[in-house]
């Protein structure tokens, strides 16, 4: 397990750092090609858990799709080529404050709930034992998920339409 | 497995022999497309002297030649460029290349890692060369090159959802998304008890090959979906500020993507480096693993043939056309046919 620990380290602290680069850099394209890296770190840790399936759904979805939306929002209204001092504000402290406190209390409930407990990790997990999940157990859950997403879609057609 | 060879080499040298492998064969693949189709196939078709004539026979000095003036040039930087950014964005193309190789199986022991997400894993790996070209548009500090890179993400995330719906019903019929097992499906399965050719999924999955080729067109910005980098308006668009070894770069990443799209399609829907004869994961294991490759090659090249037929013959369609042939066209169509594959499966 050492090497997975060493991994998790390295992937963690690549994540910390552009995480705090997201939130510092004047450069608002900057901040969304940092945010890439951190979920990229994030589709690493899934990988180190076994969960394959999991970490390609966050490539495809986050990186390939949600940080495109971004950065094709940023670049179809203003698309910034110089660092902007207006992106700082006078509300870092508070929300400073607010990300530690955030951070201390789920790394207390964390290890308040899970204590010294060892996950076995032996091979990755299939494909179908996430599919038999989603469609068997949560098979509820996943349809109202569906449903919920459906009426956003159609609220924000209805929303955008002009006539 | 048993070992083929004398001597027993460690998991860091396996590895290390994959990566060369791979860094080896985008390259590879994009000198021999760029060669066979862009180079002769066009000339021929279009009546372009030019790349004919160079060196002896059909010009074959002409590759070379391009590569020397690629090596030669200058290396620019617009002076308004965000130098980090404009550096990194021709090598995420690249990337997003390279790793899609990952996956894909040339035999029944030739292959990086047999993922179980396989496909799955393709696609979004695929997906994130347009990181790497809004990167590219924006950095360039360049009008042009800012609405290249717009359109080229406009349009790719259109046609990720068709190229992504397409491969379900290959999925759903072969009953994994491993592409080794995909292969392995398509050489034994059966038509109505006939198994004297196997079942290449390009018999039933006809409408799924469709929709994939002319999304995977779409997705390599090759005429007619060629709006994002249209050189008589965009000159080029987000390539437009590249010179030199970078600008190689990006016609690696495109001819290279061109490779890797004809080897998925050639893996799901002809059959990849299988026959319907002889048992490859068992006593023909080596056999196999010596044809593989020869044998995906040829089906990679029909395809790719193809998709270049499409490049050299048709005009560039219009921004609202195109959009409108993904949304209103493509991803219905789609949708229709995994149902379709749903219920027949089902069925029988």
């Amino acid at each position: 397990m050492i090497a997975q620990n060493v991994v998790f380290g390295v992937l963690a602290a690549a994540m910390v750092l552009s995480a705090i680069g997201v939130v510092t850099t004047k450069n608002v394209v900057h901040a969304a090609l940092y945010l890439v890296v951190v979920l990229a770190g994030g589709a690493g840790q899934f990988l180190l858990l076994g969960q394959e399936f999991v970490a390609w759904v966050q490539v495809l979805v986050y990186i390939g799709a949600v940080i495109v939306l971004f950065l094709f929002g940023i670049m179809l209204t203003r698309a910034p080529m110089q660092p902007k001092e207006s992106l700082d504000n006078d509300l870092k402290w508070p929300g400073l404050v607010v990300a530690v406190a955030l951070v201390g209390i789920l790394g207390a409930l964390l290890v308040d709930a899970f204590e010294d407990t060892e996950i076995e990790l032996e091979a990755p997990t299939r494909t179908i034992e996430v599919t038999d999940a989603v469609f068997r157990t949560y098979i509820i859950p996943f349809e109202v998920v569906g449903i919920l997403l459906l009426a956003a879609l159609i609220g924000a057609v209805v929303l955008a339409r002009k006539d | 497995m048993t070992p083929t060879l004398a001597v027993d080499i460690g998991w860091g040298t396996t590895l290390g022999i994959k990566t060369l492998v791979v860094l080896g064969i985008v390259p590879l693949g994009a000198l021999i497309l760029g060669y066979v189709f862009l180079l002769k196939m066009m000339s021929h078709m279009q009546s372009r002297l030019g790349p004919m004539d160079p060196g002896g026979f059909h010009g074959w000095y002409q590759l070379i030649g391009d590569g020397l003036k690629f090596l030669q040039k200058e290396d620019i930087m617009p002076e308004h460029a965000d130098r980090k950014v404009f550096a990194l964005a021709p090598a995420v193309v690249v990337m997003s290349t390279f790793l899609v190789f990952v996956v894909i199986p040339a035999g029944p022991r030739i292959v990086v890692a047999p993922l179980d997400v396989g496909v799955f894993y393709a696609l979004a790996v695929s997906s994130l060369s347009v990181v790497g070209v809004l990167m590219a548009g924006w950095a360039s500090a360049n009008k042009y090159a800012l609405l290249g890179g717009l359109r080229a993400a406009a349009q790719l995330i259109a046609y990720e959802l068709p190229l992504v719906l397409a491969v379900v019903g290959v999925v759903i019929q072969a009953g994994t998304m491993n592409l080794q097992g995909i292969v392995a499906y398509q050489s034994d399965a059966e038509i109505f008890g006939f198994g004297g050719i196997g079942l290449p999924l390009i018999l039933t999955q006809f409408v799924g090959f469709a929709v994939f080729m002319v999304a995977a067109q779409a997705e390599l910005t090759q005429p007619p979906f060629d709006m994002p980098v249209a050189e008589s308006e965009l000159v080029s668009g987000y390539m437009v500020e590249y010179t030199g070894f970078r600008f190689l770069f990006f016609f690696i990443g495109e001819f290279g993507t061109a490779f890797a799209f004809s080897a998925l399609a050639a893996t799901l829907f002809l059959g990849g480096w299988g026959l319907p004869w002889g048992d490859p994961f068992g006593t023909d294991q080596l056999l196999f693993d010596l044809l593989g490759p020869a044998l995906l090659f040829v089906k990679m090249m029909i395809v790719a043939f193809l998709m270049f037929w499409a490049r050299f013959t048709y005009p560039r369609f219009r921004e609202d056309q195109l959009q409108a042939l993904a949304w209103k066209w493509l991803i219905p169509i789609a949708l229709v046919n995994i149902l379709a594959t749903g219920v027949l499966k089902v069925a029988f």
